[in-house]
């Protein structure tokens, strides 16, 4: 990509703009199938997403949760590892949050915060490692054993939580005991009054968590030994390992930092907002990360700003279920899924003909002959450009 | 648990397995061509949900299983459309197809129906009916035989046998035909294919769109034989434990029937008991479920046999440079 005709800006901005663009339109007609106003939908989404402080308590609080999986689904994408198994690793990160704040008593949130972490990324990392382990020592595919490794997850959670971690008189509802009230993390409300938060808002610390991450991640992939062998192999397997660098320790270490990044999702949705570990405390969002990583470039602001588009179409898309009749939160799946199918599979077929129109209007002042060989893999129609 | 109890457990089997079977089938096509189909999930839903609405709008079952098709179809198009034509991310383009199909079976449910995302129940000709096999009430008496054809193999839709049908019918097709050669070759070295004149892009679209007619039964049978109507994700993960029974079955369609029958007997065991004692050990229902996705990852980590996959499975064909 990097040696792609287009300028610099074309594909951080250009492109994820119009795959945007494409998804928003083609959702809109499906919503104008099905009878409704396009326009109205959206005006609903953008206004209850960011149109109140209530809205944005929301808004940045989902935000948060996609920040974290988009990073985790980020770093593995820069080794070429699709790690499809968010859902599982945020669950078993959810796990460590509950099993830290349950078991040891923590005088102050702060230190609580900071153990929950670890206990939190520990957790999710360990998911991560079986598939990474096997897809680095016995080549078992990693997207199917990751994806394998959800469902086992699932039942794992059910089974813990419904006969191990169960409270006695929980009401039937699968759930742990609520976490102490010293570990309760400070939300927006607490902190910000004057922003005009509500009460209930869910919004909470963690978001400067978040934050904390995209910083780590970017100094990680750019400005490290580490991320710069992560990046070697992404790009070029054959070249890493003739470079000195080990395809395993890359593999386990890249899926490691994932699975770790992921499991943080959980000190923003168990510790933060449920406070106790119920069923299913991910919501999807391990798969919104994927999203977000493709539409962000796997870039850690590009992940940002996708995690807050994602969490505004989240918060906008519950808001839609109440105003329009007949209209469900369903939409924004379409959303999401549109947004994953031209970012990431029908890249191509947005690319091409930007880079084309670039490819001529460059040319025409002088027709350069092209004197590096196309990379392989590359795009046939490039080469063959009107000089 | 006494001889009856086993046949009960058999012929829920058979019915659970019959979705897994057709998904199965539809994914040993596309893979055996070289495109990965994580989206065999989405399809069925899909498809469950169309057949579903229009069985209920038409009263005729067939009707609805055509629709079904065409859904799982249309999917198909947009797989093979990122993979092949635009050479995109095969996986990528199964999760968008998956996220899509989950919500654009409720968005249009609640529109048509208003029942949050579920289909009104289905009732007589929109349903398929269960055949009785010839003879099936004379030997019932029988002993051993009669409870055998009577109760298993007989009183099941037209559906499941004709599932049972595919597996021969997708070996001859594959190891008999000159098509299953190429397409298994396209799967392989896609380059060999091309060099002697045939199209690759062609047959993958070929297996693409065969994966979909499949994935269309398996999701017309979910939702129209199995159940009486569509309700939300009711593929329940069925497209990826019809994925690991391919990878259990090490992408060959005799091994599939077994996998996935062996999985639909994990599933009918899961839901007729909460737990199972066995050999005096208390296994909870939870592994059951999970035990599918636990034996696929330890095929796929070749401790027990190892599955390896077509040779060029995923990687879009590059014609020239």
């Amino acid at each position: 990509m990097t040696d792609s005709v287009m300028p610099k800006w074309a594909d951080v901005a250009l492109v994820p703009f119009i795959n945007l663009a494409l998804a928003l339109f083609v959702s809109g007609i499906v919503v104008a199938l099905i009878g409704k106003d396009p326009f109205e939908a959206l005006y609903i989404l953008v206004n209850g997403s960011v149109g109140s402080a209530y809205g944005w308590g929301y808004t940045l609080f989902y935000t948060t949760n996609f920040i974290f999986t988009g990073l985790g689904v980020a770093v593995a994408f820069h080794a070429r590892l699709f790690n499809i198994g968010g859902e599982g690793q945020a669950a078993l990160g959810g796990l460590g949050v509950a099993l830290v704040l349950l078991y040891v008593p923590w005088p102050h949130w702060t230190i609580a915060m900071l153990a929950a972490s670890v206990g939190a990324a520990f957790f999710g990392a360990a998911w991560a490692a079986i598939p990474a382990y096997l897809q680095a020592t016995r080549g078992s595919h990693i997207v199917i054993t990751t994806i394998m490794f959800n469902f086992i997850a699932s039942a794992l959670m059910v089974y813990l939580l419904s006969r191990v971690l169960l409270v006695p008189g929980a009401g039937g509802s699968p759930e742990t005991a609520r976490f102490a009230e010293a570990v309760h993390l400070p939300s927006a409300y607490e902190i910000a009054p004057w922003l005009g938060f509500s009460r209930s808002t869910p919004l909470n610390v963690s978001f400067f968590l978040a934050i904390a991450a995209c910083i780590f991640v970017w100094l990680l992939i750019w400005r490290t030994r580490l991320g710069y062998e992560i990046r070697a192999f992404g790009h070029s397997e054959p070249a890493a390992l003739y470079a000195g660098i080990s395809p395993t320790r890359i593999t386990m270490v890249s899926m490691l930092l994932s699975g770790g990044l992921i499991g943080l999702m959980a000190v923003n949705a168990v510790m933060g907002e449920a406070e106790r570990l119920v069923i299913d405390p991910v919501q999807g969002a391990g798969f919104v990360g994927i999203a977000v990583a493709l539409m962000g470039r796997s870039h850690p602001v590009g992940v940002f700003l996708a995690a807050l588009l994602f969490g505004a179409l989240y918060q906008g898309g519950g808001e839609l279920t109440f105003e329009v009749n007949g209209m469900t939160r369903e939409i924004i799946l379409v959303i999401q899924a549109l947004v994953i199918l031209f970012t990431g599979a029908l890249d191509n077929m947005v690319r091409s003909p930007i880079e084309n129109l670039f490819a001529t209007t460059r040319r025409r002042p002088a027709s350069p002959e092209p004197t590096t060989p196309l990379e392989p893999g590359g795009h046939p129609e490039r080469g063959k450009a009107e000089p | 648990m006494d001889f009856l109890g086993i046949i009960q457990i058999l012929d829920s089997a058979l019915r659970l397995a019959t979705p897994l079977l057709f998904a199965c089938l539809a994914g040993l096509f596309s893979e055996r061509a070289g495109i990965f189909d994580i989206g065999l999930e989405g399809k069925i839903l899909a498809s469950a949900f169309l057949s579903a609405a229009f069985a209920f709008y038409t009263g005729n079952v067939w009707l609805g299983l055509l629709a079904g098709i065409v859904a799982s179809l249309m999917l198909s198009a947009i797989h093979g459309l990122a993979s092949i034509t635009f050479r995109g991310n095969q996986l990528i383009s199964g999760v968008a197809i998956n996220f899509l199909a989950s919500g654009i079976t409720v968005v249009v449910g609640e529109a048509w129906f208003g029942l949050g995302g579920r289909t009104p129940s289905l009732m007589g000709g929109a349903r398929f009916a269960e055949i009785t096999l010839p003879f099936a009430d004379a030997i019932r008496g029988m002993p051993v035989i009669g409870p055998i054809y009577s109760d298993l193999l007989s009183g099941h839709s037209i559906l499941v046998y004709f599932g049972l049908l595919c597996v021969p019918l997708t070996w001859w097709v594959l190891y008999r035909t000159r098509f299953g050669l190429r397409l298994r070759a396209v799967g392989e070295n896609p380059a060999a294919v091309d060099t002697a004149g045939v199209s690759v892009v062609g047959l993958r679209y070929a297996a693409v769109m065969i994966c979909g007619v499949l994935c269309g039964f398996a999701g017309a049978y979910l939702a129209t034989a199995l159940s009486a109507g569509f309700v939300k994700e009711m593929s329940a993960g069925r497209g990826f434990i019809a994925l690991a029974a391919l990878i259990f079955a090490k992408w060959r369609p005799w091994y599939a029937l077994g996998a996935t029958f062996l999985f639909g007997l994990l599933d009918a065991f899961g839901n007729r008991y909460q737990s199972l004692d066995l050999f005096g050990v208390d296994i909870p229902t939870q592994f059951m479920q999970a035990l599918p996705y636990i034996l696929t990852v330890v095929i796929l980590a070749g401790f027990v046999g190892r599955a390896i996959p077509p040779r060029a499975g995923g990687k879009p064909y590059v014609k020239e440079r």
